[in-house]
């Protein structure tokens, strides 16, 4: 894994002032910022409430895991920044013309249940949910909690442009189009690599379920 | 480090330091065996009933202590089997004079707790020489998988046939594309025999698509049929053990070979192992099996197989989950049928302990195809690893049940496969399959020597093949009609075997000439020097022969 230098941070810094510069409407077809572009600490999150059901049919959801964005090493299992993954993914909604809104689910660090609720909870009834290690999916409130619109169960291969297309795709399925499956790589030896650390990273995940507590919304200020 | 010490370097170059290893935590269950959390063993039998289990009273029972206190001890024995000092038991498993039937009829009475305690009483040869004799069949087999990233019927059926052709006993597959499975299951069910009259083939999908398939007689038998060690994780699958044990009886209603399928690490990976090993929760799955009445089970990790590797004594505890199954009366399906390491030495050192002891089926399975092929995310061995393995045999003078092939008879018979195919897609009115494709079957790779189909075609001939009600039965008249009698014959000796039912019995596989071989008429004998399986005679001459051996003429 590479090494994130502070020289590399401070460029990635400057590309995101330069972005925002733009008033944030990077064109869908510009790639998104490298792994190693944003550092740990560009991200809070503040709870704002419980999550009520959303009445906006252009929202969709981002139900994040109950130690994503703010415990841990606020790092996916290779090490890119849950604010990278989390700024890829409402920028693919937003593209879409569709609103992020995000909660965290606290009774549950299973990604199908997390999906679920936070469907339940959308507008749009569409969601994406994310553990701390990367793994994701789509979720739509129809669906019984082990189905899925799409899932992404190799987190070590997903990159950033991933998580910006698979926004993208649950805004359009949101919309109410069929959009094509977001291509995903396949990395066979991804097992021996990292399926003892996942199940490390999954475990300390869950210690920080809170069984007795409801979703809450959280308004997230990237810094 | 500044600077870097030379060795150290090329050190962390090799394969072995791509692989992911963590420390034992035992309080969430993250260790192999033996975890301060596993139960102590203990027993207490009224009127025939069990009502307490390894510490746990009847009214305490959770589902899972439920169903193998009621279902998978025999309780007018367990008391007195119980009552045998744990290292007396490890001591029976390994010794010859003591009969593999003696220590089945202990292990009947045997809590979880209790076979944990036994396991750990054994290192890793003693394991070795407990499956040697505990295994059900005294012949050995072996597994294929058959699968490819396209999901190309023609490339299936000939890699298919080539497996038979090495000597495989059952084959695999699954789907890249879940609409393409109907198609999947013909190309095996016609390449495997055409490989090897008698071979038993499968096609793992979504449970009850897989159920039709083998009611239609496009399979031969079922293994995809998970079972977990605690209740949270069934729930967390939506499955209960009644449920499984219902759809195991739906199989053995209609005639269907069918074994579960379970192993190491799943629990923990999902993390819910409650502070216990991956060892004791692995023995209440074979347990559970053993109590729905199931004939056999495949295990040894299986998908888990990088987290039970990843913790000290993983590969240990693999082994003796194996040995649990073989204690318990079960068929094996002994796993090595996952990409567990990028290193050579490793790989090849975790097959040994099923390798040197001999499983109903060392691999469950091996990879027919290239990895990359692979649609079970990769095995332990694939097609490329052929000699390696054929040289093993030979080498230590085992059989892993594969034999030498020569290029001129895997050209031949992937060519009759490729074109057995192309008639039955033309009888049964499926898109065509062109005398390119069938061409480039017989001497490709992999997918990627394959020119594409019409995958949209594909899958909706294939939907439409299952509403027309397409059986196995289609597939003999086929098969005859497009001029392949001997094939035709075959697959109608396999839909025979629904009625007779015998390959119903543990281990069965068939020989070439659909006879059954199960742990019946073939129960392993092994007690020592000068009995049970023994490599000798023709078979042994048949893995001396490889390809690359110099004979004096040559010379």
């Amino acid at each position: 894994m590479a090494q994130i230098s502070e020289a590399m941070v401070r460029d990635a810094v400057a590309e995101i002032l330069r972005k925002m510069g733009d008033g944030g409407s990077a064109p869908a077809a510009s790639s998104p910022a490298g792994e190693q572009s944003y550092s740990t600490s560009d991200m809070e999150l503040r709870e704002t409430g419980e999550a009520k059901p959303g009445t906006s049919r252009d929202e969709v959801i981002i139900a994040i895991a109950p130690a994503f964005g703010d415990q841990l090493k606020r790092r996916t299992i290779i090490g890119v920044p849950h604010a990278a993954v989390l700024r890829e993914i409402m920028a693919g909604i937003e593209e879409e013309g569709m609103k992020a809104r995000l909660i965290r689910v606290w009774h549950t660090s299973d990604v199908a249940f997390v999906g679920k609720r936070g469907a339940e909870l959308s507008g749009s009834g569409v969601s994406v949910a994310i553990q701390s290690r990367g793994t994701c999916l789509i979720h739509q409130k129809d669906l019984s909690p082990l189905q899925n619109l799409e899932l992404f169960p190799q987190a070590p291969v997903i990159t950033l442009e991933t998580y910006r297309n698979i926004g993208r795709n649950a805004a359009r399925y949101a919309k109410g189009d069929s959009p094509e499956p977001v291509a995903q790589l396949n990395d066979q030896m991804a097992r021996p690599k990292y399926q003892a650390i996942a199940a490390v990273f999954h475990i300390r995940e869950t210690e920080f379920m809170d069984k007795s507590r409801r979703p809450v919304d959280l308004e997230v200020r990237f810094k | 480090m500044a600077k870097r010490q030379k060795r150290f370097e090329v050190l962390d170059a090799r394969e072995v330091n791509q692989d992911g290893f963590v420390t034992e935590w035992a309080e969430v269950g993250l260790i192999a065996m033996a975890s301060p959390s596993d139960p102590k063993p203990s027993v207490r039998v009224q009127n025939g009933v069990i009502v307490e289990m390894d510490g746990v009273k009847r009214e305490d029972f959770d589902f899972n202590d439920q169903f193998i206190a009621d279902h998978a001890i025999d309780a007018s024995v367990s008391e007195q089997m119980m009552a045998i000092p744990t290292i007396e038991i490890a001591r029976k498993l390994v010794d010859i004079n003591v009969s593999r039937t003696e220590v089945a009829k202990i292990f009947s009475g045997l809590t979880a707790a209790k076979i944990a305690g036994v396991m750990d009483s054994l290192n890793i040869v003693e394991m070795a020489m407990g499956i040697q004799k505990m295994r059900a069949r005294r012949t050995i087999g072996n597994q294929a998988h058959a699968t490819n990233l396209q999901d190309n019927p023609v490339l299936m059926a000939a890699d298919s046939a080539e497996a038979g052709f090495y000597g495989f006993s059952e084959i695999e597959t699954t789907v890249a594309v879940f609409n393409y499975g109907p198609f999947n299951a013909l190309a095996l069910l016609v390449g495997g025999q055409v490989g090897r009259p008698g071979i038993l083939s499968q096609d793992a999908l979504e449970e009850s698509i897989e159920l039709e398939l083998g009611m239609r007689g496009l399979t031969a038998y079922a293994e995809t049929v998970s079972v977990y060690g605690t209740e949270q994780v069934f729930v967390d699958g939506d499955d209960t053990p009644w449920s499984k044990a219902f759809l195991a009886g739906s199989y053995a209603s209609r005639g269907i070979k069918m074994r579960f399928t379970s192993g190491t690490g799943s629990e923990v990976q999902m993390a819910y192992a409650n502070g216990m090993s991956m060892l004791y929760l692995e023995i209440r799955c074979v347990m559970i099996t053993k109590g729905a009445g199931v004939q056999g089970l495949q295990n040894g990790s299986i998908s888990c197989i990088a987290v039970p590797a990843g913790v000290p004594g993983g590969i240990r505890a693999v082994l003796a989950e194996n040995l649990v199954t073989t204690c318990l009366d079960l068929e094996v399906a002994s796993g090595n049928d996952q990409t567990f390491s990028h290193s050579p030495i490793r790989r090849t050192a975790r097959m040994m302990g099923q390798f040197l002891a001999g499983t109903d089926f060392i691999f469950s399975g091996y990879s027919a195809v290239p990895n990359y092929d692979n649609m079970f995310a990769g095995s332990n061995f694939d097609c490329t690893d052929y000699d390696d393995y054929l040289v093993l045999q030979r080498d230590l003078k085992i059989d892993g049940g594969l034999r030498p092939v020569s290029e001129e008879d895997v050209i031949k018979v992937r060519n009759k496969a490729a074109k057995a195919m192309q008639a039955v897609f033309q009888q049964l009115g499926l898109p065509r399959i062109t005398d390119e494709e069938v061409e480039a079957a017989t001497y490709a790779f992999g997918s990627e020597d394959m020119p594409s189909r019409d995958k949209v075609q594909d899958t909706k001939a294939a939907q439409e093949m299952m509403k027309r009600g397409v059986t196995g039965v289609d597939v003999v008249v086929a098969l005859a009609k497009g001029g392949f009698k001997d094939v035709a014959q075959s697959v109608l000796d396999l839909q025979k075997q629904r009625v007779s039912g015998d390959y119903l019995h543990t281990s069965a596989i068939l020989d070439q000439n659909f006879n059954v071989i199960s742990a019946v008429n073939d129960l392993n004998d092994y007690q020592g020097p000068g009995t049970g399986y023994r490599l000798e005679g023709e078979r042994w001459k048949e893995v001396q022969n490889i390809r690359t051996a110099i004979t004096p003429e040559d010379i």
